[in-house]
């Protein structure tokens, strides 16, 4: 869980150029982390890559939260 | 050594970088490493920013210029400054595609006539006006290479209003190529594999798509940003000079395949 949250925040720091002190798990992309619907589509290839899993829209939809993303990462695996 | 290239700080113009997932990046690699000066055009403003840390990163020295491909004004005073920056233009990549999402979801027959103009002007029109624009930088000849996909001539589900907008891409191109030929301007289209990028993201079938291609095309695999870069640096090149008015396929063959 913890390794799983630490690459994701990595991955927002690098993608969203956001500073590590905002990214939490309750922090939401869009309102906390002024990400628009691009990031967020960029985000979410990300972690298709790293984590070698598909997102479908369906499910990238309801990922509103870096806890969010973190759930669902470790309810594929 | 001979240079079989000759594009040693040739000033090329690349539109259509969004990310380093982008095709355009890929090709401006290749460019890159091949010698040539690269002048990038940027549309949105987080494009520009990620096109900086990019450039940054890979220690690369360029310019950067605003253009939207939609607007005229724009398209004349970016093409003023580069102009002014770099006085003559070799190359130009165009990049750059877009249709709206609700137009690549359900049926074709439900496009509606704003999507579908929208998608004829950002994706095809785009290429004419900027041909238009460039050409009196190209006083030395020069080469344009436009990035296209088999939706343009076969059926793909989920491409839509985007296959109708690269087929009149592509036609675009042949007309180019005879109105810029006495100028010794060549344009041709690469006619790329499906690549994950931004865009391709935006196609509901695009996975389906690529695993289709792995398992069909005459090389077994999809292709790579870099492939397609390289084939652009080749059209870029004097390799290439003979070549206009063509449709490049950087497909792993997957488009001369019959049944599948």
């Amino acid at each position: 869980m913890a390794d799983v949250f630490e690459q994701v925040k990595q991955i927002v720091i690098d993608r969203l150029d956001v500073d590590e002190s905002k990214v939490t798990l309750e922090a939401s992309f869009k309102e906390d982390l002024e990400a628009d619907s691009l990031d967020v589509v960029e985000l979410v290839m990300e972690l298709e890559d790293q984590f070698d899993t598909e997102i479908s829209d369906e499910d990238a939809e309801k990922i509103a939260t870096v806890g969010d993303a973190v759930n669902y990462i470790n309810s594929k695996q | 050594m001979k240079d079989f290239l000759q594009l040693q700080d040739k000033h090329i113009v690349i539109m259509g970088v969004a990310n380093d997932r982008s095709i355009a990046w890929s090709v401006a690699q290749s460019l890159h490493a091949a010698g040539a000066k690269l002048i990038f055009t940027y549309r949105q403003e987080r494009s520009a920013k990620k096109l900086n840390k990019l450039l940054e990163k890979n220690e690369m020295d360029a310019a950067v210029i605003q253009c939207d491909v939609n607007d005229d004004e724009s398209i004349t005073s970016a093409f003023a400054e580069i102009k002014e920056k770099f006085t003559t233009v070799h190359g130009l990549v165009h990049s750059v595609a877009h249709a709206h999402k609700e137009d690549l979801n359900g049926d074709f027959i439900d496009t509606s006539r704003d999507g579908y103009a929208f998608a004829q002007d950002t994706s095809a029109y785009s290429l004419v006006a900027v041909a238009k624009a460039v050409r009196p930088l190209m006083a030395e000849g020069g080469s344009i290479v436009t990035m296209s996909y088999l939706g343009a001539d076969r059926v793909l589900d989920g491409y839509n209003v985007m296959g109708v907008a690269k087929a009149a891409l592509e036609a675009s191109v042949r007309y180019l190529a005879n109105d810029l030929g006495p100028d010794n301007i060549r344009i041709n289209a690469i006619s790329a594999g499906p690549i994950r990028t931004l865009a391709a993201k935006g196609v509901p079938s695009f996975n389906e798509i690529l695993s289709k291609v792995e398992e069909k095309a005459p090389l077994r695999r999809n292709v790579s940003a870099e492939e397609v870069g390289d084939m652009t640096t080749g059209l870029m090149g004097a390799l290439s000079r003979g070549v206009t008015g063509e449709v490049i396929y950087v497909d792993a063959g997957f488009n001369i395949i019959g049944i599948g």
